[in-house]
């Protein structure tokens, strides 16, 4: 029981992370049509630069503001990547994906350069750094904090996409860009505004993967990447809610599999994303192929 | 201007070099003599070109280019995007060692398995990953692309050797291709490679399910509405390419006497990309010129960083320096932004202007 516990909130923990780094990926997809290879990066920017913050101020306040200085960072970078380097090859799809990818191997070689290759210690304020007794196993406290942003995230994500003028024209876009070009409205703005919502999202996704493992290194964007990229697959492009319940599903598939043999857990996903993708005839954005 | 720069050849040799077949057998007879000349280039070689260093530079070079060629199949003709081409080299790199060293199969054996392997995981992912199009088959691969890098880096240690690799168990070696004195004849395998597979694709794009391809690739749903299915030529361009693949996967064991596991990783399929947009995407010429170009950047490249040059720069300039793959992405991006076509892009364009078409 205990383990099973453990494993519930280490899974859901991971989850979490995912959701932070697929739900802007998913969003970028589906409103864009650019798979952002930089996605990753932007997640190491975030945990580099929050753990310089950390670094310099300890205790509770060191942690809020690595987080709010990891989201800056993340919008900040995601917001130039979109002005410089998205927006120019507007209308060539296949180089926008190509550029991305070539700051994706960019960017964490720069920041390796900068912080170097081996990985930095994290240390925690002692109230996160303890554990929590949840019907007798010990979970690490960081686990709930994860957990926490993401809901929270989740939640906000819903409002804005479902209450707002902003949302509605997301939503629309993800749906029928053209129309909704052809209907007076800029989507070109929408575009920028949810790159650097995204990236804010990979920014303090970085820093909590940060806290998570206690410690940064640059090659974590990428790590992560794979895995926000078969969420976003089995969620369908643009789908909020269908990006949590993937993420959900890839974490606690990853963490029992791993419990069943080390190394299983990845090779799980693999095979749960080649089920789906067998079992459903439809595309990316959901609809019939 | 341009006409007085590059002043057009004799109209009877121009011919020659605008016959394609012919134009390879040029350039391909010229790779095959070069272990024979001892000319050495001062600056861009360390030593004569028949030294062993440098035919081994060389001879990796060629096996990139050849990688290139046959990741081009999928990308530049067929406009399909994997990430996941690294696994076959894996496939044909890994099985190979395992079932020689553990299986004490005979080399030729266990390569002929390895592309057999190779063939039926080619056509059992294909078939799964080609039911999402575009940038979602993209995704899958790059997902399965890491199930087997995981698998080989901490899946079976004693099978894999892990994060070291594996050498490969020299007896089973054929002396003719053991030993530095034998280098020579590790390149001539590397030039054959890449012959082979320029020849499977110049051939197979040449013929009526690569212009189907080449269809796909233009207008997808052009090819379904005229009744035919992309599906199945898509398939045909993953099996070919990924057999490929793993043939330079047992290439390249030959050259570095041993497995290792970069191969498996995302950035060397990465890699692949680069080299091909590097070149130019669905050219004749343009993953080969982009493979010889990155396999030759990326090895000197490493050796530049740890130069006294770079060392006595400042250091906000020379931390990014010493990042050889800070370099390529930099360099990957400008030539998005300003050569879409690649270096064979950039050619056939000045060519032209004399006359001689792009080939």
């Amino acid at each position: 029981m205990t383990t099973l516990v453990l494993l519930t909130a280490t899974g859901l923990g991971l989850a979490a992370l995912y959701f932070l780094v697929a739900s802007g990926l998913s969003l970028i997809f589906g409103l864009m049509d650019v798979l952002n290879f930089a996605h990753g990066a932007f997640v190491s920017i975030g945990g580099y630069v929050g753990w310089t913050v950390a670094d310099h101020l300890s205790g509770t306040f060191g942690l809020v503001g690595s987080l709010l200085a990891g989201i800056a960072a993340g919008a900040a970078v995601a917001a130039a990547t979109e002005l410089a380097v998205i927006r120019p090859l507007y209308g060539r799809p296949l180089d926008q994906v190509l550029a991305t990818v070539g700051l994706g191997l960019a960017i964490p070689a720069l920041l390796q350069a900068i912080w170097g290759a081996d990985s930095r210690t994290w240390l925690l304020p002692g109230w996160l750094a303890g554990t929590v007794n949840v019907a007798g196993a010990h979970v690490p406290t960081v686990r709930f904090l994860l957990i926490g942003i993401a809901v929270a995230l989740l939640i906000a994500l819903r409002l804005l996409l479902g209450r707002t003028r902003a949302g509605l024209i997301v939503r629309a876009g993800v749906e029928d860009r053209e129309m909704v070009t052809a209907l007076g409205i800029d989507v070109r703005r929408a575009n920028s505004a949810v790159f650097a919502l995204g990236g804010a999202a990979a920014g303090l996704a970085g820093v909590l993967y940060g806290l998570y493992q206690g410690s940064v290194s640059p090659g974590d964007g990428t790590s992560l990447l794979v895995f926000a990229f078969v969420v976003v697959v089995l969620g369908g492009a643009g789908s909020i809610t269908g990006t949590a319940v993937a993420a959900i599903a890839v974490g606690l598939v990853q963490q029992y599999a791993d419990y069943a043999s080390a190394s299983l857990g990845d090779e799980s996903v693999v095979i749960l994303l080649a089920a789906v993708l067998l079992l459903r005839r439809r595309n990316l954005q959901g609809r019939p192929a | 201007m341009t006409r007085a720069r590059f002043s057009a050849p004799p109209v009877r040799y121009r011919r020659i070099w605008r016959n394609n077949w012919l134009r390879a057998l040029i350039v391909f007879a010229v790779l095959y003599f070069l272990p024979y000349s001892t000319i050495s280039i001062p600056g861009v070689f360390d030593g004569p070109l028949d030294a062993p260093g440098v035919l081994q530079l060389l001879a990796v070079c060629l096996v990139f280019a050849g990688l290139a060629v046959s990741y081009d199949l999928l990308f530049g003709h067929t406009g399909v995007m994997s990430f996941g081409h690294g696994m076959f080299v894996t496939a044909g790199m890994y099985v190979t060692t395992i079932l020689v060293n553990h299986a004490g199969y005979a080399l030729f054996t266990s390569a002929a398995l390895a592309l057999a392997v190779t063939l039926i995981a080619s056509l059992l992912l294909g078939a799964v990953a080609l039911r999402v199009g575009g940038i979602g088959f993209a995704m899958v691969t790059l997902a399965f692309g890491q199930a087997v890098s995981i698998l080989v880096i901490s899946g079976s240690p004693q099978l894999t050797g892990g994060e070291q690799g594996q050498t490969l168990n020299s007896s089973a070696v054929p002396a003719a291709l053991d030993g530095v004195r034998n280098t020579a004849n590790l390149y001539w395998i590397a030039l054959a490679y890449l012959v082979l597979c320029a020849a499977a694709v110049w051939g197979l794009t040449a013929s009526t399910p690569g212009r189907v391809m080449r269809a796909i690739h233009e207008n997808e749903r052009r090819v379904e509405v005229l009744g035919l299915n992309p599906y199945l030529f898509k398939l045909l361009a993953f099996i070919v390419s990924g057999l490929l693949a793993a043939g330079g996967g047992i290439v390249y064991l030959l050259l570095l006497g041993g497995a290792t596991p970069t191969v498996s990783t995302s950035n060397f399929t990465l890699s692949l990309l680069v080299m091909v947009v590097l070149g130019g995407a669905g050219r004749r010429w343009g993953a080969i010129v982009g493979g010889l170009v990155y396999g030759y950047a990326s090895q000197s490249l490493t050796r530049v960083s740890g130069s006294s040059a770079i060392a006595g720069l400042p250091g906000i300039l020379r931390g990014p320096l010493e990042q050889p793959l800070f370099l390529l992405g930099a360099a990957f991006v400008l030539i998005v932004f300003f050569a879409p076509g690649g270096l064979a892009g950039r050619l056939a364009a000045k060519t032209t202007t004399t006359g001689i078409k792009e080939g």
